[in-house]
């Protein structure tokens, strides 16, 4: 594996203050740069969930992964990938529309499963779901029609089967 | 403290419940320094049954709590204020997390709406000590303080132990508290191993039998987890020669003939050939850190390398190990002695003795007093029997090779943090914690000057340390670099304008001593060892002995350097 690999971290944390931070010290002491990071609630209010997508040496990332199981507010870190979780990113996409390329937007759009969910001033949001993979496919394309902005949601990640995340 | 004066107000304040929870954990003493946002606490402290010691500087409280922690294996408590009270702990505590030492610090903190606005004497303390501590809390409700307590100690004293910090705004301690005192933990993310995996114990069985030049490297994991005398009886069982960290010192009896003594940088010269030529070495609680193994690539070639540790995060961290065992050392070793047989050592056991007589550990008095003489005529007076604090410098090293140590919790020295000022406050907890014990502190004249207001705190309190201050007259070790991979040129070592030291004593009541001959050492060593009360040795050394056996930082074993080179050296590769 290459050090520019990407890798993700689902880690399950007790809800209590600065354990974001301490969670980030970790990452940040070893040069380890964050890409991605989603922190939401679970069903128990007790936990939160943060998952984590950042890049670098795998032996490194062995380490952090220790180190984050060690904290006190840490319940479980560990990395997975699509070979037992699947995953999914959320992106909202700016777009600007001209009569000429507004029906082949939609099309694309369509293709992808992107929703549209605003259109204003001659410019149309789209919301689009998928992998990571698919997400970056939509950006590209719609680079050519002219793409204003984009906002990502970063990787959710969940395990297949029995297992809980 | 005198009687409680009794309170209009019948309920208890967060501060009260706090000390309450201090009492139920067997506290007898809180090392610390009042300041406006901790009054509440020093209020609920008057009259309480644990004994509050006034520190003159807040390192010192928190190096008085690490001290009474090593030496006791309870848990050491400071308190200080918010804001410059917090800060001046900070040192304190990351020399505790660098050597996994089990104290509680308690801050004081502005009132809780005033976080974050800058309020006077406001520093984001638990922010700051984040990075160095095992685990911290911003209390934000009253009647979570006996919770906390009760985590906080667990925290601190199991699994790999390390301080905790409790970061306490005024209107917590102030505001009344209306719980329950004896409240559950709730910490469903800890956990620490145990026993260690039963198979591998018995795999490593095996392969010490497999080994014919096996040794036992031993780290404050061991000294911690009071595996003193397993070890012991596993290195006789097996005939095993045994090393030693530096923090590992004591963890197996250096005066015993299987001993090696300490390795690494400036550990023996045999101790560290042992390292160069074994064919197997087993580290029970030792994270082969970068004093030992300076450069991993050369570290032990050839070599079977086995990493027991109660910490996951440090198996592969810096070795990668033939095999690795997590959990408890005591529990481990005791496993591993039913395993074990006697081993045929003896070609390896007189190859070690070779190099024991060929390089051993020596000085010479010809050029004066040296500070190995005085750590040597120490060890006769004593009997080797002294709790023993070092501070930072050569005079550490030197008492870690002249001072022999037979039990762990009989040294205590800052090893990862490598904290000056360490070892006389250290020396005063160790002292309350161990009383009618002799505790004496070998400290350097750098290092002593940076903590030495202490003495006050020494003196009040009736505590009978005795200080050796090792006087080279420089930050010796800083200068033993710079002779030898700086072409000699001293900068910023020279401690022109040291004190008086024995005056320096007497003007806080404290006994001194001098010592500058040879001749004269020992017996006035006895007699200070001798006297009842707190003592300073104030001893002139020469000034410019070097400390060797050396590894250069960066190298390995294989590049030790026995005496002082006669040519100039390369710029050390390694950190520091
Ligand atoms: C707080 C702190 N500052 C600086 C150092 C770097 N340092 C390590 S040893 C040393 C010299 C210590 O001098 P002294 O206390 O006189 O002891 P000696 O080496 O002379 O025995 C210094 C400055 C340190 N370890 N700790
Ligand atoms: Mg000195």
């Amino acid at each position: 594996m290459k050090s520019t690999d990407i890798h993700t971290l689902s880690i399950l944390v007790a809800n209590k203050p600065g354990v974001l931070v301490r969670v980030a010290l970790v990452f940040a002491r070893r040069g380890y740069n964050i890409d991605s990071l989603v922190v939401s609630p679970v069903h128990n209010p007790k936990f939160s969930r943060m998952t984590i997508t950042a890049k670098g040496d795998p032996t490194i990332l062995e380490q952090i992964i220790k180190q984050v199981n060690k904290l006190i507010d840490v319940i479980h870190a560990s990395e997975h990938d699509t070979s037992n979780a699947v995953d999914r990113e959320l992106s909202l996409l700016k777009v600007k529309v001209t009569p000429s390329y507004r029906t082949i937007i939609l099309k694309h759009a369509k293709e992808q499963h992107a929703k549209v969910v605003d259109e204003t001033d001659r410019l149309m949001i789209l919301a689009h779901t998928g992998s990571t993979e698919e997400l970056n496919a939509l950006e590209t394309l719609m680079t050519r029609y002219g793409l204003i902005e984009v906002v990502r949601t970063g990787k959710l990640l969940m395990l297949k089967g029995k297992e809980t995340t | 403290m005198s009687k409680k004066t009794p309170k209009s107000n019948a309920t208890m304040t967060g501060a009260e419940a706090l000390i309450k929870g201090l009492e139920a954990h067997g506290v007898q003493y809180i090392f610390g320094l009042p300041g406006g946002a901790a009054i509440p606490l020093f209020d609920a402290l008057y009259g309480s049954k644990i004994k509050t010691i006034l520190v003159r500087h807040e390192q010192g409280a928190t190096h008085m709590a690490d001290g009474y922690a090593r030496a006791t294996g309870k848990v050491g408590v400071a308190l200080v204020t918010s804001g410059p009270g917090a800060t001046n702990a900070v040192t304190g505590i990351m020399t505790a997390m660098m050597d996994s030492i089990p104290i509680v610090v308690l801050c004081g903190q502005t009132i809780s709406p005033m976080l974050g606005k800058d309020a006077f004497q406001e520093a984001d303390i638990s922010g700051i000590t984040m990075p160095v501590v095992k685990h911290s809390y911003l209390v934000k409700e009253i009647n979570s303080i006996p919770r906390i307590i009760k985590e906080a100690f667990h925290i601190a004293s199991t699994g790999r132990p390390g301080p905790v910090l409790i970061d306490l705004p005024k209107d917590m301690t102030a505001g009344a508290f209306t719980g329950s005192l004896d409240a559950e933990m709730d910490l469903p993310g800890y956990s620490f191993p145990g026993k260690g995996n039963k198979t591998d114990i018995v795999k490593l069985a095996k392969m010490f039998k497999q080994s014919k030049k096996p040794l036992l490297l031993i780290g404050h994991g061991a000294v911690i987890a009071g595996a003193d005398n397993i070890i012991k009886a596993l290195a006789e069982k097996m005939r095993c020669p045994v090393t030693m960290t530096l923090l590992g010192k004591g963890g197996f009896p250096e005066s015993h003939p299987l001993s090696l003594g300490m390795l690494g940088m400036h550990g023996t010269a045999y101790a560290n050939k042992a390292l160069t030529s074994c064919d197997l070495i087993c580290s029970i609680g030792c994270r082969w850190d970068d004093r030992i193994n300076g450069n991993n690539d050369e570290f032990c070639i050839g070599a079977k390398k086995i990493h027991i540790d109660i910490d996951p995060a440090e198996i592969n961290k810096i070795v990668k190990p033939d095999l690795s065992i997590i959990g408890d050392a005591k529990m481990i070793a005791e496993e591993l002695l039913k395993h074990v047989s006697p081993l045929n050592t003896a070609d390896w056991l007189k190859e070690l003795e070779f190099y024991k007589q060929e390089f051993p550990l020596h000085y010479s008095d010809a050029e004066g007093l040296t500070a190995q003489r005085v750590i040597d005529d120490l060890y006769h007076v004593t009997k080797g029997k002294a709790v023993v604090t070092t501070d930072v410098g050569q005079h550490q090293m030197w008492a870690a090779q002249f001072y022999k140590t037979d039990r762990g919790v009989n040294w205590i020295s800052s090893g990862g943090a490598g904290t000056m000022g360490f070892g006389f406050p250290s020396a005063i907890g160790a002292q309350f914690g161990r009383p009618g014990e002799l505790v004496v502190a070998i400290v350097g004249d750098g290092g002593f000057q940076m903590t030495l207001c202490e003495l006050a705190t020494a003196a009040v309190n009736k505590q009978p340390v005795k200080v050796v201050v090792i006087d080279n007259k420089y930050l010796g070790m800083v200068r033993q670099w710079q002779e030898l991979f700086f072409d000699n040129r001293l900068s910023g070592v020279d401690l022109k304008g040291n004190p008086d030291f024995v005056k320096l004593a007497e003007a806080y009541g404290i006994k001194g001593f001098h010592i500058s001959k040879v001749d004269e050492c020992k017996s006035v060593l006895e007699q200070a060892m001798k006297h009842p009360g707190p003592a300073l040795i104030h001893a002139e050394v020469i000034k410019e002995g070097n400390v060797f056996p050396m590894v250069p930082a960066g190298k390995s074993a294989y590049h030790m350097i026995i005496e002082a080179p006669k040519t100039k050296m390369e710029k050390p590769t390694g950190s520091t």
